[in-house]
């Protein structure tokens, strides 16, 4: 056998194993998706939008997880994007090699890497405790920590991207530092930017255990941010684990809304991102 | 534009006026020095062109002059440039009005993330409060004087980033003449452009001096021959030799003034 026939067979015997490999993962995420599909569009009608979580064996909807869902996800982004860009952009505009940000930025990735049980426990410690019951706003700040590390490594990384040349340009007009990068650097960063927001707040509509230590859950609709608050993945965990039909019916259409929101906010992340890299 | 630009003789009478002058100039990126001791004049609605091979220190020379280098730290300069007779080294320099007054071109065009109109407006806005008549017009005379407004007049809204290399640059002029400089800086302006662009960059110079006082850095010695009226050659951070461009090209008074204009070395 020749040098070059030993090679061609090697090569297919390798794509071949590529293949093999790439088909195992596949299937078990088409087993996943399928599973909840199938599982889920059973459970799904109007009622699950519109009704209460119900006791077992009565009817009933998931109306106050998902809008305790909202509430939470909204209030987390709120407070931890600001936070994220503002210290992302400390880290590539201002301190790029100074001492502090090399700290912030280790702990950041830590952070960034931190299992949300943890961060659940710490709210728990300083926030539930404190107050003495659960709440949404513990909720939402253990969220919003887990929202932090994203946006600002996407805004650092964003920013780093954006070529000097746009600031010295910038500069060389006579503007002022804070400008240029609210009017230049950020404009070129936006779409970046935007796509680390959309893809934390995938991230935290689905975690559960952080919200397990800290919004619990509530069988009643609430909007009191000083109380229990029902959410989607809580509900889901409660359920799924439930001896009741109906209730693990309607664990699977609440972890199918999650699914498809994730998949929309991919799908759109995905779409600004190109967007940024097209231009 | 050739051969008939350069010859054409020094009007007699014609006053020339000192704009900058730079004295016992030296700069240090870090520790090491970039610039000995320059010591150098620019005259007023004049082209000084700076040539020398790469690493000679001209485009850092270029970046004292509006102190664009403050944006890194570990640079600094020490000397004197007096421009309209105040030091500019001076700590008390406000940077944003003299980045206002002394504009800067750089090697790679660079239009920033928004409209055409935008691109020209940014700079304006930074100083002066505009109606929107008048900006439409300053945007306009801005562009006409960059050569640019025929091209561009119908898409003013669309972004700058789709314009091609050339138009760009023409841009970036467009941008830094709207805030009414005095002196304008090039740095390598062509160098990333075609022929066909850069002749019309070389044209724009050209027509800019009547109200410019402008400082170009090139590599191109022709280009420095075609648009300059005074050239200054550096070598290894010091100025070698300075004087009104004909002679330069055409009896150097140096040595390596020569070596290097002959292509002997570079």
């Amino acid at each position: 056998m020749d040098l070059y026939t030993r090679r061609r067979l090697r090569s297919r015997a390798v794509v071949i194993l590529s293949i093999g490999a790439a088909l195992f993962g596949l299937t078990w995420l088409v087993l996943i998706v399928g599973t909840l599909f199938f599982e889920g569009f059973g459970g799904l009608s109007l009622r699950v939008f519109t009704e209460m979580t119900p006791p077992p064996g009565a009817d009933g909807g998931l109306r106050n997880a998902i809008i305790g869902s909202l509430i939470m996800t909204s209030i987390a982004v709120l407070f931890g994007t600001p936070i994220g860009i503002l210290a992302g952009t400390y880290l590539a505009e201002y301190g790029r090699a100074t001492k502090l940000s090399m700290v912030v930025r280790f702990i950041n990735d830590v952070l960034l890497s931190a299992p949300s049980i943890v961060i659940g426990l710490f709210v728990y410690e300083v926030m539930v405790i404190s107050m003495g019951h659960f709440s949404a706003w513990a909720g939402a700040a253990a969220l919003a920590i887990i929202v932090i590390p994203v946006v600002l490594r996407t805004t650092e990384d964003m920013l780093n991207l954006v070529p000097n040349g746009l600031r010295e340009a910038a500069t060389a007009l006579g503007a002022p530092r804070y400008f240029v990068i609210r009017r230049v650097a950020y404009r070129a960063a936006r779409n970046g930017v935007l796509t680390g927001i959309l893809l934390a707040i995938a991230r935290i509509s689905g975690e559960t255990a952080p919200l397990l230590f800290t919004a619990l859950n509530n069988q009643f609709y609430s909007t009191d941010l000083n109380a229990p608050m029902a959410n989607l993945p809580v509900v889901i965990f409660q359920f799924a684990l439930s001896p009741y039909e109906d209730w693990r019916a309607l664990a699977w259409a609440g972890a199918l809304i999650i699914t498809l929101a994730i998949l929309a906010l991919n799908i759109g992340a995905r779409a600004l991102a190109g967007r940024q890299t097209s231009k | 534009m050739n051969i008939e630009t350069m010859e054409r003789p020094m009007q007699i009478a014609e006053a020339v006026k000192a704009k900058v002058s730079i004295e016992n100039l030296a700069f240090y990126y870090g520790d090491s020095k970039a610039l000995k001791n320059i010591n150098l004049t620019l005259y007023d609605r004049k082209v000084t062109a700076f040539i020398g091979p790469s690493g000679c220190g001209k485009s850092t020379l270029l970046r004292v002059l509006n102190r664009i280098y403050e944006m890194y730290p570990r640079q600094r300069a020490e000397g004197k440039v007096m421009v309209d007779g105040a030091d500019i080294l001076d700590p008390g320099q406000d940077l944003n009005m003299l980045r206002a007054k002394i504009g800067m071109v750089f090697q790679k065009p660079t239009p920033f993330p928004m409209s055409i109109y935008e691109n020209i407006a940014f700079g304006v806005r930074l100083y002066e409060r505009l109606s929107k008549e008048e900006m439409d017009e300053r945007v306009e005379s801005a562009l006409r004087k960059a050569a640019l407004w025929e091209e561009v007049k119908d898409k003013l809204s669309s972004t700058g980033l789709g314009l091609s290399g050339g138009q760009q640059q023409r841009l970036c002029i467009a941008r830094t003449i709207a805030v009414r400089p005095e002196i304008i800086l090039l740095d390598e302006p062509c160098s990333a452009l075609d022929p066909i662009s850069t002749a019309k960059i070389e044209e724009l110079i050209d027509e800019l001096k009547e109200e410019y006082t402008i400082v170009i850095v090139t590599h191109n010695m022709q280009q420095a021959a075609r648009t300059s009226d005074y050239t200054a050659f550096m070598y290894l951070g010091e100025l070698i030799e300075f004087g009104d461009t004909k002679r330069m090209f055409t009896h150097p008074e140096k040595q390596q003034t020569q070596d290097y204009i002959t292509g002997r070395f570079g």
